[in-house]
């Protein structure tokens, strides 16, 4: 397994061709709690920067993009529920969907843990 | 967009004290919220108090060169629909200017305190305010209070908090104004707010600003709030925002504030009309508006936000308006929004669709406030 990081403050654990992928603790704090996630449908095939996901604040509403091209797996269904589990947990129990990965090649283009910590630093 | 070139109120470095996260507003640097988050603020006001620096805003005093108020209280009668002149001393009264085509310029309060207008106007527009006043009221003084702070503190525990500093202010009701010393600092009162907690809003010299609000967050359960709790607090109390839910596009009583016209400005009464747009809204109250501000309930719980189109049908063939304002209301514990819809569906209980995200969210207009109001009557 390994974990990557995107400019838009996403983290994607990746396992062979599925992805976890949630949001940074960073984010998440930037964010404040959050009181809504809504995952695109399961099935749904996008492009690299397309939007999978709305996180949203009591303040603002906040896309959630693709880092890579693929298809949403699934959401994390606890969330409905509980979007706060976001804002405690954002890179654990807080992630946000299941991922397949179309074309792996893309990945080499994020960050790992440390070139991220340096990114927002 | 950097802080750097914005303004600062006195309170500049108590909000970096308390760890305020600081954004862009109205050309201030204001705080967005505190360590808690909005969420948490919001609550706090809801069931304890808090206090908020809305120094921002215009402070104007207005007084006749004749020194008669009933002069001062008559001029300003040529600007906003309210009666003016009935306000009583030490009381204050919400209303808004207009343009002749009956749109809102700005909403304000105006205070009476002995022969002196006192008026709060929103910050964004407060330069625009200042030159309508020293352009039309000749006869009147218009001095900007630019040496002055204003606090709010909100809240079920406000009064005891302000009262451990000011005991008099526990006699006061809702909408009294008066002129009290707040730790030797030289202060005009008044019981209001903008959160539908009761509350005060407390004017203070700049120089004193500081020491004083230092003073209340000592206080047992007070805690500063932000920029982003007053907007949820004041939007599940179904108050205006300056900008989104009126503007010059809409009148007052397109915008559901035809209770601040009092019947002496309406047709027929002692001083009716005489206020730009006076025809149009004098009109409108005879014989209604072809639009309506209300309160929107989403289902479920995906806030519907400003600028959502509003329709009569789930399939947007029947466009009947626009959310004005809306989010996820911490008290309510749901999306609330408000904005405007055709006349036929501005019943209460009326089922309308949001659109958001290319998706009919179903809506039913409702009652304001969302949380009832708490004001010390």
């Amino acid at each position: 397994m390994t974990l990557y990081f995107t400019k838009e403050h996403e983290w994607l654990r990746v396992d062979g061709d599925s992805a976890v992928v949630g949001i940074t603790k960073h984010a998440a704090e930037e964010l404040g709690e959050l009181v809504f996630v809504e995952v695109r449908d399961a099935g749904t095939e996008v492009t690299a920067g397309d939007s999978v996901a709305v996180v949203e604040s009591v303040k603002a509403a906040s896309d959630i993009y693709a880092p890579v091209d693929g298809e949403v797996l699934e959401g994390n269904a606890t969330l409905t529920d509980d979007p706060a589990r976001v804002s405690s947990d954002p890179e654990g129990e807080g992630w946000i969907l299941k991922f397949r990965i179309t074309n792996p090649d893309q990945l080499a283009s994020l960050m790992d843990a440390d070139a991220y910590a340096a990114f927002i630093a | 967009m950097s802080t750097d070139t914005l303004l600062h109120t006195p309170l500049f470095t108590l909000h970096e004290d308390a760890g305020g996260k600081m954004v862009p507003f109205a050309g201030y640097a204001m705080p967005l919220n505190y360590a808690d988050g909005i969420m948490a603020e919001h609550r706090h006001v809801r069931t304890h108090a808090g206090l908020f620096d809305v120094s921002h805003m215009g402070q104007v005093k207005v007084r006749a060169r004749s020194g008669s108020v009933e002069v001062a209280a008559k001029a300003l009668e040529r600007l906003v629909p309210a009666d003016i002149v009935a306000i009583k001393n030490g009381r204050q009264r919400y209303t808004q200017f207009t343009n002749p085509q009956g749109g809102i310029l700005d909403d304000l309060m105006v205070a009476r305190l002995d022969d002196t207008l006192l008026l709060v106007v929103n910050a964004a527009c407060k330069a625009a305010d200042i030159a309508l006043l020293q352009d039309e009221l000749a006869e009147c003084l218009v001095e900007p209070l630019e040496e002055r702070a204003l606090l709010a503190i909100q809240g079920p525990e406000a009064e005891q908090a302000l009262a451990a500093l000011v005991p008099d202010v526990k006699t006061m009701a809702f909408m009294d104004v008066r002129a009290l010393d707040v730790d030797g600092a030289s202060c005009v009162i008044s019981r209001s707010g903008y959160t539908g907690e009761d509350g005060f809003e407390i004017s203070v010299p700049a120089l004193d600003a500081s020491r004083v609000a230092r003073k209340l967050m000592a206080q047992p359960n007070v805690k500063p709030i932000g920029l982003g709790a007053r907007d949820s607090l004041r939007l599940e109390a179904g108050m205006c925002l300056y900008g989104a839910d009126i503007d010059e596009t809409t009148t007052p009583v397109e915008a559901a504030l035809e209770w601040s016209i009092q019947k002496s400005r309406r047709k027929g009464g002692a001083r009716e009309g005489g206020f730009p747009g006076a025809d149009i809204i004098l009109s409108q109250l005879e014989n209604g508006v072809t639009r309506r501000r209300v309160g929107l309930k989403p289902e479920g719980r995906a806030p519907v936000r400003g600028g959502a189109p509003l329709y009569g049908d789930a399939a947007f063939e029947d466009g009947i308006g626009k959310v004005t304002s809306g989010a996820f209301g911490p008290t309510v514990e749901g999306p609330v929004a408000m904005g405007y819809v055709a006349t036929a569906h501005a019943d209460a209980g009326s089922p309308v669709f949001a659109e958001l995200r290319g998706r009919a969210v179903p809506a039913v207009v409702a009652a304001l406030p969302f949380v009832s109001s708490r004001f010390k009557r």
